[in-house]
């Protein structure tokens, strides 16, 4: 048997699926949907506004061209809704940051005992299932009515499914490539950081991914509850709908959603950047 | 005929798991340098228990195992890679793990990749390679530091039959050059006959050695040896003992 033989016979790298697409295309398939389901959208929203309300009821729904001018095209309002916006937004990142080494760190140390994991994790089910609300006054005993608050609640909001999905990264490894490990007789900290950390970095994007969206979340309805300090976006959305401001209002909740989205796709890149060149999802496999 | 020193003596070992179940019992038999032994036989008969005993990973209930050699290579049913590493680190990691200089494990790591016939393959995540590929860059990664006891738990099972049959003269290629000690667990008969020097036929649960075939075929084998009338009464008597062994 010639190796050359033997060598070009199997060495066939597995074939991609995906079909060569052109940037025409591909932005096409993108961007035409989305384009399409908001002009949809748009013009439901100018059909409410025009033909199910009248003028003297037409501040629930203003149409959205009065929404631009208002919220987004005079900068007086729209400076407003940006630097409350700002505001919510660092809390969000103070939050999530806090959840995130607190999830990590608490993953790390459940992987490394079955002991420990069984005895923490009813508590995190528990802290998961109390709602806001019934803690509410016990945040603000603890931590009083401002800005520290709000990060505690970004805090509660995203720690669990950040935990969960570390926690399960953790455990992905397989069999295998443990026996491997042991095999060559490597250490628990190695074995951790060259193994069990990787492996689980595709189930901690997932998690940042939910995380991230709820910590957004766990901002704007801080802000309800926690009002002193900096002015955030949930506050701002209070005293619009207060003051019957319409446009401004849905100008805000729009730039709250934009956030959201925005820290969604940041997450998703930054996964794809960091993990995307050997990661893929089972799905898009072909063996 | 066997050398002096077995680098693997299984003396009268047994297994009996924690639920009681017995995977093996009474099994003897030893590997010398230079030798390739098959194990054939059921499945869930205790083939990859005896690998998983040779290697450590788990201890048996009852006899003694000695395993001379303190370089063992293990090549497990998959290919077991690190998504995450190319195929030069995955071929490195070994060397890594009993912390060998960079420089001599890339010229290790280079070494067994040019062996296997992967070279141009290096920077290749496993995700864009074939299954042969992927057992390729398992078995370079064994080959890293150079064991002189190979224990491979049945790993060409999963790639298709051409591929089996590449892989098979490779690792054959590679036993001829390198004339390593060899354990090596399948279910083909085919494949157990044209890569060893022995093959031993073990019963259903729980697993006995219950016969043993010397294989006189010369190295290195030609593929063509498979058509050989007496490659075929070979198999056809490993295939007889196999049956009665149900």
């Amino acid at each position: 048997m010639s190796k050359a033989a033997a060598a070009t016979a199997d060495n066939v790298p597995a074939p991609s699926t995906a079909r060569p697409k052109t940037l025409a295309r591909r932005l096409g398939e993108t961007l035409v949907p989305p384009i399409v389901l908001g002009c949809a959208i748009l013009i439901v929203w100018y059909m409410i506004s025009y033909l199910v309300l009248n003028s003297t009821n037409r501040f629930l729904l203003s149409p959205p061209h009065e929404v631009w001018l208002r919220g987004f095209a005079d900068w007086n309002n729209f400076s407003e809704i940006l630097i409350a916006l700002w505001s919510s937004a660092r809390v969000a990142a103070i939050g999530l940051s806090i959840a995130i080494c607190i999830s990590m760190l608490l993953a790390t140390i459940m992987s490394q005992s079955k002991l420990i994991e069984i005895a923490i994790f009813p508590y995190m089910v528990a802290l998961q299932a109390i709602p806001l609300l019934a803690i509410v006054p016990l945040i603000s005993f603890w931590f009083g009515f401002g800005q520290t608050s709000r990060v505690v609640v970004c805090v509660l909001i995203s720690l669990f499914p950040m935990l969960v999905n570390t926690l399960f990264g953790l455990h992905s490894a397989s069999r295998g490539a443990h026996d491997l490990f042991t095999l060559h007789r490597a250490s628990r900290l190695t074995r951790l950081r060259k193994l069990m950390l990787p492996a689980a970095l595709p189930a901690i994007f997932a998690g940042l991914r939910i995380s991230a969206g709820l910590s957004v979340i766990g901002a704007i309805v801080g802000d309800f509850f926690f009002g002193r300090g900096d002015v955030g976006i949930g506050q701002r959305l209070r005293e619009y709908a207060n003051e019957l401001e319409g446009e401004q209002l849905l100008a805000a909740v729009i730039m709250s959603s934009g956030l959201g989205i925005a820290v969604f796709l940041f997450f998703t890149w930054l996964s794809k950047a960091s993990i995307g060149h050997w990661y893929e999802t089972r799905s898009a496999r072909d063996d | 005929m066997a050398p002096a020193h077995p680098a693997l003596i299984f003396d009268h070992i047994g297994m009996t798991y924690a639920n009681g179940t017995q995977a093996i019992s009474d099994v003897s038999f030893q590997v010398s340098p230079g030798e390739f032994v098959s194990v054939v036989g059921p499945s869930g008969c205790g083939k990859s228990t005896l690998l998983r005993i040779a290697s450590g990973l788990i201890r048996h209930s009852f006899g003694s195992v000695t395993v001379e050699e303190d370089k063992i290579g293990y090549v497990f049913q998959d290919a077991t890679l690190l998504d995450w590493r190319t195929v030069e680190q995955n071929v490195q990691l070994p060397a890594e793990l009993h912390g060998i200089a960079r420089p001599e494990r890339e010229k290790l790591a280079q070494d067994a990749i040019n062996l296997v016939g992967l070279s141009g393959f290096e920077k290749h995540y496993p995700k864009s390679l074939s299954g042969g590929m992927k057992m390729r860059t398992s078995l370079a990664r064994t080959l890293t530091l150079k064991p002189s006891l190979f224990l491979f738990d049945e790993p060409f099972g999963a790639v298709d039959e051409i591929t089996r049959e590449h892989l098979n003269e490779e690792t054959q290629r590679l036993f001829n050059q390198e004339r390593f000690a060899g354990l090596f667990i399948t279910h083909s008969i085919g494949e157990a006959v044209f890569m060893s020097t022995r093959v031993l036929v073990m019963s259903a649960r729980p697993g006995r050695i219950v016969a043993s075939f010397d294989i006189p075929f010369e190295y290195p084998r030609n593929p063509d040896l498979r058509f050989d009338p007496a490659f075929a009464e070979l198999c056809a008597e490993v295939s007889a003992a196999l049956r009665s062994a149900y």
